[in-house]
């Protein structure tokens, strides 16, 4: 896999990795709150959320259809303001991590530009934050590479399928290599083999580079393959019902899903999403 | 890694027909059975409507009987009909457009050429400040209530009354020649553009948004990467529509500014001495110069659309 030896070249090398504990926290969240003023009355999207996510940690948050995934993931990246409690990302508000170009975020919908081509639609964060030309064309053909989508570079988007698309945008956020990834169910639109495997790609990814990351799914298998914490949460209000610590090795591979250990923790998360479902009305 | 490039299967060409046969198959029948149907009708109308100038032509000429063959036969050949019929308005066409050198004050193409040089200028200058306005309108929240009332109510203002006002107070300013000409056809072209560009400089959807945001791009960075491609279609669709208004503001203008010749010196001309075929050939040429115009902003859209990847 010569792609994830040239990852390791341009990010933090493994002996300086972070570990999950003992520094300051990337996303730190107190009582956080979020209520969405509708026409229907107020939408209690996020409330009280109390989460502290460390450096290189790997976190998914898994939880039914409307319990505020999205909406957490937008505020961390102060695509949405919160309405009460308080949230730092990288020791400051959100806005100004923003501003420092602290994360990369992957979202629920591919969000190409119809008008660019693929690699210039993976060049795009790199247009905007100034890299050379030189420096873009390398970047754009090693994350295209990444996932998987060499050879497309000069297609445009409708010329690909819903998965390929997706790869790109997530190359797309990949090409700046930011320490904080927020990922909205990246895999969602692929089959069973494809995301296998770019899963296996991911966590290697995050084992090679150190990056921290947030990762929404609906898949068990998936939250408990990728994390070191699965955060299980319960709509309406939205709110954080469990944590469960996932502490396999860093450089697990798909074969721990027919171990115990893994079952006993899917068995875990299932029974959170079972019991924050009973709170429905 | 790669393999997924090489092994995916490329949808192949489908085997394309030929021109002509693609044309027939596709719009050309329609358009002939309705053009058929058009000058059928045209000639009907143009029996009935000189019908009486010819029973009067024949009295005149002392002519006590004739037949309904002599008179349809009449009513289509007259000098000075109500409505001509389609035969005369094409030798016309052809006598001032072909026999005529295009340098001669009789020939159309002379004529053509002065107002489609008032026209692309106006043309021009309305598209440019119709784009200059949609870019205030979308960056300046206070400016859409305050200019949109006042670029709404120009168009309201009916150019035929505006047009003479705005040639003569120019003239007096010493402005003559082709300036007010475009100046009414950039008053005419401006509107369409200003309200595409609008919608197009507002289209992109809230997550291409947020995607900018995620980058802290600068205001700037996403009207130029963000903003501006996607108006493109929008660009081009008013722009389809702001040429066509030109050519007609131009040719109001030409009935105050008469002097200068162009298509509206010789609809005025021909009024003013009964010159109906004449009325109708310049008619005739100002339409096909408005669809030789939309033709030219249709072919610049599909490349440029082709290019940037929208249409497939
Ligand atoms: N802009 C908005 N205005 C009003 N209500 C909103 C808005 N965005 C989200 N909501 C509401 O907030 C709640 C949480 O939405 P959110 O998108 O975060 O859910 P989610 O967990 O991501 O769901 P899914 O798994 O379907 O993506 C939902 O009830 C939704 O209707
Ligand atoms: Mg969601």
């Amino acid at each position: 896999m010569p792609e994830l030896v040239e990852a390791r070249m341009t990010t933090t090398p493994p002996q300086a990795r972070p570990e999950a504990s003992g520094r300051a926290p990337v996303i730190s969240a107190r009582d956080l709150s979020l209520t969405y003023e509708t026409a229907d009355g107020p939408v209690h999207a996020l409330s009280h959320i109390d989460l502290d996510i460390r450096p290189g940690e790997f976190v998914s948050l898994i939880g039914p259809s409307g319990c505020g995934k999205t909406t957490l993931l937008r505020v961390i990246a102060d695509l949405e303001t919160a309405t009460g409690g308080e949230i730092t990302v990288n020791g400051v508000s959100p806005h100004d991590a923003r501003l420092k170009r602290s994360y990369g975020y992957v979202f629920q919908a591919p969000a190409l530009y119809p008008w660019r081509t693929i690699a210039r639609n993976v060049a795009l964060p790199l247009e905007i934050m100034g890299f050379s030309k030189a420096e873009r064309e390398e970047r754009v053909g090693r994350n295209l590479d990444l996932v998987n989508l060499k050879g497309f570079e000069r297609k445009f988007p409708w010329q690909l399928s819903g998965g390929m698309q997706q790869r790109a945008s997530i190359a797309r956020a990949l090409s700046f290599d930011p320490d904080l990834l927020l990922m909205d169910e990246p895999f969602g639109a692929l089959d069973e083999i494809v995301r296998d495997k770019l899963n296996e790609q991911l966590l290697r990814l995050w084992d090679v580079t150190g990056k921290t990351v947030v990762f929404v799914t609906h898949s068990i298998p998936e939250a408990v393959f990728l994390s070191t914490r699965i955060v299980v949460m319960s709509p309406r209000p939205g709110r954080i019902h469990d944590i469960i610590p996932c502490d396999f090795p860093r450089d697990r591979t798909l074969e721990i899903r027919e171990t115990q250990g893994f079952i006993d923790i899917a068995n875990r998360v299932r029974h959170g999403l079972r019991e924050g479902h009973s709170y429905v009305d | 890694m790669s393999t997924e490039a090489a092994s995916l299967p490329r949808a192949a060409a489908p085997p394309r027909p030929g021109v002509w046969a693609g044309l027939w198959e596709g719009h050309a029948l329609p358009v002939v059975v309705v053009s058929l149907l058009i000058v059928a009708l045209w000639y009907v109308g143009a029996v009935a409507m000189n019908a009486d100038l010819q029973r009067s032509a024949f009295e005149n000429a002392g002519q006590k009987t004739w037949t309904t063959a002599e008179l349809v036969a009449g009513t289509l050949a007259q000098e000075r009909p109500r409505l001509p019929a389609p035969h005369q308005v094409a030798e016309e066409l052809w006598k001032t457009v072909v026999d005529t050198a295009p340098t001669s004050k009789r020939s159309l193409v002379y004529h053509a050429g002065i107002t489609l040089s008032a026209t692309v200028l106006g043309f021009l200058f309305g598209s440019v400040l119709g784009i200059l306005l949609a870019v205030l309108i979308v960056h300046v929240r206070s400016l859409e209530r305050s200019l949109m009332p006042w670029i709404v109510a120009s168009q309201t203002i009916p150019i035929v009354a505006l047009a003479p006002m705005i040639v003569i107070i120019l003239n007096q300013l010493d402005v003559t020649g082709v300036v007010p000409k475009a100046a009414i056809a950039a008053y005419l072209s401006f509107f369409p553009v200003t309200v595409g560009m609008v919608k197009g400089l507002r289209s992109p959807d809230p997550l291409q948004l947020d995607l900018m945001r995620t980058y802290s791009a600068s205001r700037l960075q996403t009207f130029l990467a963000l903003r501006v491609p996607s108006s493109v279609p929008f660009l081009f669709a008013s722009l389809k529509v702001g040429v066509a208004a030109a050519l007609v503001g131009t040719v109001v203008a030409e009935l105050t500014q008469s002097a200068d010749g162009g298509f509206g010196a010789r609809l005025l001309a021909g009024s003013y001495y009964g010159q109906t075929v004449q009325i109708w050939a310049a008619l005739f040429a100002a339409a096909l110069c408005a669809c030789l115009l939309i033709a030219v902003v249709a072919f610049a859209d599909r490349i440029v659309l082709r290019r940037m990847g929208y249409t497939r």
